[in-house]
């Protein structure tokens, strides 16, 4: 799946406008992080249908990129998402940055993670029986 | 000067020129101190180059009509350049120069391969600025269709465009880069033009940027320049060879380093031009402050004479950073050769404790942005290194968001020095 990528500059009241626009757009954010530096950051965002909300930033002057993602449940218990991130390092997955968060309905814990190779995912995927 | 007799042909035009000035209580005064009382005093190039130098000062000295040479009934119209302290400084032309410099321009767009069959958008300024109206009246005399559509009003200027059917937009380099920019987001496709050159000028621009615009247009791109002290546009131009510009014959150029002594021809310096056979507004060795170098030869677009190179920089817009000459069009090539970043930049200067401290602001091309900050953090480092390489000084690099630079409809400002004021 894909997450929406937003180059933001870091001035006063930019992240508040963004959440205000796509608030007006109606668009639901089912995870969020932000990373940044002194100057500007990168707003990272899991919603339904990115191409269409991509879109409508885009027409709006954002800067704004689809980035390939997975979204992966966590055992509930002590320990889960350490187990998954080591079977997966150990099928050779380089994993380029994560951030959690939690499923309104079910409450269950779920991280996005972006990978530096989306095929050695997808075979690690497909031998843990993870997907 | 390669040959006698065109040697002989100038210097009796520089004397005219001379002979012209000294009816000028200004001049007949200056040129009395060093012993020139008649134009027969000059009697080589040599003699010339001894003539003092005229600048701006002196024509703010003179505000408004002081170095004018001829009656105000033979003058018909002035022209102004905005002054960036006080007064403006104003040139008058008398029917004769308004005819001359309309053929002067005419010439240079009939080299760039413009003709009769072309519908010219003229989107330079109208007014008293040099630009709207110096293209203005060459392009009629050429005989093209003439679009006066003036600078500003952007979407006007697409629809015209279509409607038209333009073939030679003609307007400053920065704006020609905002309209390419306007067009792309109002989704019209390049195959609903038939736009073919474009006519650039007013301020320095780059090699980079000339690319860029040529690009994004689908265009060829011809630099034209001028002051309005010396004329207006046209005083030079490119021919299709794109290999400098050519001066005109009526203009007498010299290069002359920081002292004022002649540069070397294809040594750098700073142009300094007489003009020949103008009237109401002769200009005796005039400093543009403009940066360039000169060589004398012969082209195959049929130009015989001087020929500069693109101004690279002018001498006005020089930054002096921790003691260091800056140019502007530094940072432009140095942005531009990177990629990855908009050619839309800003320069801001401070002065943070005792050392100065240069911020490029560029903004993130939308189409290479990748969402990994490090890679973000590569490309700002990898500007920044570029610039240090061109001008030798340590930068500090922002990277902003597209469109948030602003887009300018004449000249770009581009420089924010808080150093001032
Ligand atoms: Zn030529």
């Amino acid at each position: 799946m894909f997450q929406l990528s937003i180059f933001l500059e870091n001035t006063k009241g930019r992240l508040a406008e963004v959440l205000n626009l796509l608030t007006q757009l109606n668009v639901n954010i089912r995870a969020l992080s932000l990373a940044d530096t002194k100057d500007y950051g990168v707003l990272r965002i899991v919603v339904d249908e990115p191409e269409k909300v991509a879109e409508a930033m885009r027409v709006r002057e954002y800067v704004v990129n689809l980035t390939p993602v997975w979204v992966l449940r966590v055992p509930d218990r002590v320990g889960g998402l350490a187990g998954v991130l080591t079977q997966l390092a150990d099928e050779g997955v380089v994993v380029e940055y994560m951030y959690a968060f939690v499923e309104k309905e079910n409450e269950k814990a779920q991280v996005v993670i972006r990978v530096q190779n989306e095929q050695v995912m997808a075979a690690a995927m497909q031998k843990l029986a993870l997907a | 000067m390669k040959m006698k007799q065109e040697e002989k042909r100038l210097l009796q035009g520089l004397q005219k020129t001379v002979e012209r000035v000294l009816n000028i209580p200004y001049y007949q005064g200056r040129l009395a101190d060093i012993g020139i009382k008649q134009a027969g005093d000059i009697q080589s190039l040599e003699d010339f180059q001894r003539l003092p130098l005229t600048s701006k000062e002196d024509l703010r000295l003179n505000y408004p009509f002081g170095l004018f040479a001829e009656p105000q009934e033979k003058i018909v119209r002035l022209h102004a350049s905005s002054g960036t302290t006080g007064k403006p400084t104003v040139v008058g032309y008398t029917q004769h120069d308004i005819e001359l410099w309309a053929d002067i321009v005419a010439d240079g767009l009939r080299r760039a391969g413009i003709s009769n069959q072309d519908v010219i958008q003229i989107a330079y300024g109208y007014g008293l600025f040099t630009g709207g109206m110096g293209l203005h009246y060459g392009s009629e005399v050429l005989g093209a269709l003439t679009v006066p559509i003036s600078g500003g009003n952007t979407q006007r200027q697409l629809m015209l465009m279509q409607d038209f059917g333009t073939t030679v937009l003609a307007c400053t380099p920065s704006y020609a880069l905002f309209l390419a920019e306007s067009l792309e987001e109002a989704g019209i496709a390049r195959n609903e033009l038939r736009l073919r050159k474009g006519v650039f000028g007013a301020e320095p621009w780059t090699e980079g940027m000339r690319e860029e615009i040529e690009h994004r247009l689908g265009i060829e791109a011809y630099d034209i320049y001028g002051l309005s002290e010396i004329m207006g546009p046209g005083v030079s131009m490119e021919c299709s060879e794109h290999h400098g510009l050519h001066i005109d014959e009526h203009f007498y150029p010299e290069i002359l380093d920081e002292q004022g002594n002649p540069c070397p021809e294809g040594v750098k310096g700073e142009l300094v031009i007489t003009s020949i056979n103008k009237e109401a507004f002769p200009v005796l060795r005039y400093r543009t402050k403009d940066l360039t170098t000169l060589r004398y030869g012969n082209c195959s677009c049929g130009h015989t004479g001087w020929t500069m190179d693109r101004v690279s920089a002018r001498v006005d817009d020089m930054l002096i950073i921790r003691g260091v000459n800056v140019f502007p069009s530094q940072i432009e090539e140095a942005i531009l050769s990177v990629g990855g970043v908009e050619p839309h930049y800003m320069l801001v200067v401070e002065r943070v404790g005792s050392l100065d401290q240069l911020e490029v602001q560029v903004e993130v091309n939308s189409r290479s942005f990748v969402d990994e900050v490090r890679e973000l953090e590569a490309l700002q480092s990898r500007v920044q290194r570029r610039i240090e390489e061109i001008t030798g000084i340590s930068v500090r690099v922002r990277l902003v968001e597209p469109k948030s630079i602003p887009r300018s409809e004449g000249k770009a400002k581009r420089v924010l020095d808080k150093r001032k004021g």
